[in-house]
């Protein structure tokens, strides 16, 4: 095959490829724009006939999808920031800080990695409802918190300070926190960045845990709300495209403006993984 | 370095990773032996008012799942998953990692969050798209094959149907991540095998075959890993989609341990459900460590 055949027959199989990826969102969209009832026609349409934003109206207003928007974004970032926060401490520590016993713990966390999550459901549960959490947006953030990947992927890229850079200001009688946070946090922002990314992710995709862990409807978060409200409006394909629009948005344009930050972080993981 | 300062900094290290392992240690690490402990007893909805009438059955909860005919419909139901949606995730990714990575392309960013795009979005929202996709009448799907005269499926009302369409969602929103890690793994490769296979006058198959694939070993391991632990803990998908059905056929284990546990309040049949998805996963890591090992 000649160059420019070849050229062309690629081009064709990724344009394929990219509309396999991209045609079900392009859809969600453009049907949540859709009249009640137009989208079960056969045949189905591909773009809106006349476009409206009833959908979107009704959503918020009758169906407080905004306290549902602001319990996803208070757990997705809360649970971001503490988690970052912890996550980078235990990482920096686990590479940096000489202590006894450092090792066998940080053996025994990833040892721990291949465990699913949800084998501790049952007993958390029981524990959070022994504590008191169960419907707060705190108990639903629980598992971002000190995820052990993070640990690991601070913890690659805490390797690469040098010691002498630690020891120098420690000669000069930084403190060990100072230390943290005057020159290794600025060191790390980058690796950082791409776990705050990939936690808020998580943190807003998930739906088993605060499916558990809420069950008063104000407390719900987006992906609870919609698989609910799918159960009720189960004809409502509109209202229900909208409702995913709503709840898909978010972490879209985060991935839109962060991109750089997940793709590193997810080929540096696989590499030294 | 004086003694003082090693002293101040081992004291600083347990106070950095304290934080993060009391977390996990009773957020995770606790729960998890609970979850052992708890298969061995006969807690149930009872139990949560009056934790004390909890009895120590020893294995009875296993022995009652061994014998429930659901227990192994829904193994079955994971293990297709696993077993049919891992490898076709991992075929997909491979070829697009491929395309994307060719020297021909054009626009590789773009085509790259393209592909990568469905990665991102929340489960629950994109199974109801696709569950419109899938709709008998007015789907958009049954409409494609139409025009080339396959005549309607009842796509998730099918008890043939409703496995492969969860599986071909999941494929759609997974590809794009182990993409990128076959892109990382293909940019690892050195030119030079490249050069010298062809040299030795090797087609572009014979450099696929025996420079591309052998050097792509441990990222097969990795993708492969991470996918089953992934494909094992399958739920929101049926959840949202069919609710398990038809007839069980889409009821995984997840799904059959959140009925149990959190429906029916069985924590303690739910438990051994738990216990024997945690052996499961393990078993799978094992063998593919010790797939890597023989090969290396």
């Amino acid at each position: 095959m000649s160059g420019r055949l070849r050229s062309v027959a690629l081009h064709l199989l990724l344009v394929v490829a990219a509309c396999f990826a991209a045609a079900p969102l392009l859809w969600m969209v453009s049907a949540s724009l859709m009249h009640a009832g137009e989208a079960n026609t056969s045949p189905p349409p591909l773009l809106p006939r006349d476009p409206t934003l009833e959908h979107y109206r009704a959503l918020f207003s009758s169906l407080s999808l905004g306290r549902y928007l602001l319990n996803s974004l208070v757990i997705a970032v809360g649970g971001t920031l503490l988690g970052v926060l912890i996550t980078s401490m235990a990482g920096y520590a686990f590479a940096k800080l000489r202590f006894r016993g450092r090792e066998t713990v940080f053996r025994g966390l990833l040892a721990g990695m291949v465990i699913p999550g949800q084998v501790a459901m049952l007993p958390m549960f029981l524990l959070l409802r022994e504590l008191g959490l169960i419907n707060t947006l705190f108990g639903a953030m629980i598992p971002v918190l000190a995820p052990i990947y993070g640990i690991f992927l601070v913890r690659q890229y805490a390797q690469s300070i040098p010691d002498d850079l630690l020891d120098a200001a420690r000669i000069d009688g930084a403190g060990e926190f100072l230390i943290f946070r005057a020159v290794v946090l600025p060191t790390i922002a980058p690796v950082l960045a791409t776990l705050g990314v990939f936690t808020f992710l998580s943190a807003w995709n998930d739906f088993m845990w605060p499916l558990i862990v809420l069950s008063d409807d104000a407390r719900y978060t987006l992906p609870v709300a919609l698989a609910n409200l799918a159960g009720e409006h189960v004809l409502d394909v509109e209202l229900m495209m909208g409702g995913a629009v709503v709840t898909v948005l978010p972490v879209f344009l985060a991935f839109l403006f962060l991109q750089r930050y997940y793709i590193q972080g997810i080929m540096a993981g696989s590499v030294k993984g | 370095m004086s003694s003082v300062t090693a002293r101040a900094e081992a004291r600083a290290g347990w106070a950095f990773v304290t934080p993060g392992l009391v977390l996990i240690g009773v957020f995770f690490a606790i729960p998890v032996l609970g979850a052992f402990l708890l298969s061995f007893t006969d807690f149930d909805i009872y139990s949560i008012g009056d934790p004390a009438s909890t009895r120590f059955v020893g294995l009875d909860n296993y022995v009652d799942l061994f014998r429930r005919p659901l227990f192994w419909t829904a193994l079955r139901n994971t293990l297709y998953f696993v077993v049919v949606g891992g490898p076709l995730t991992a075929v997909a990714s491979l070829v697009a990692a491929l395309l994307v990575n060719s020297k021909l392309v054009r626009f590789r960013p773009f085509f790259r969050s393209a592909f990568f795009a469905p990665w991102v979005t929340t489960l629950v929202a994109v199974a109801l798209v696709w569950r419109y996709i899938y709709h008998p009448q007015y789907g958009p799907l049954n409409l494609l094959l139409g025009l080339v005269g396959i005549g309607p499926i009842d796509w998730l009302g099918s008890t043939t149907w409703a496995m492969p369409a969860i599986i071909v969602l999941s494929v759609w929103k997974n590809f794009g991540y182990n993409m990128l890690i076959f892109l990382a793994g293909l940019q690892s490769i050195p030119e030079e095998l490249y050069e010298a296979a062809k040299l030795d006058g090797a087609g572009a198959w014979h450099r696929f075959r025996h420079v591309t694939l052998p050097m792509l070993g441990p990222t097969f391991v990795f993708v492969g890993v991470v996918t089953m632990i992934a494909s094992f803990q399958i739920f929101s998908e049926p959840y949202v989609m069919t609710q398990g059905g038809p007839l069980k056929s889409t009821t995984t284990l997840v799904l059959f341990m959140y009925e149990e546990g959190f429906r029916w309040w069985r924590l303690g049949i739910a438990a051994a459900i738990a216990v024997v998805l945690f052996l499961l996963t393990l078993a799978g890591t094992l063998l593919q460590l010790r797939l890597r090992r023989d090969r290396s």
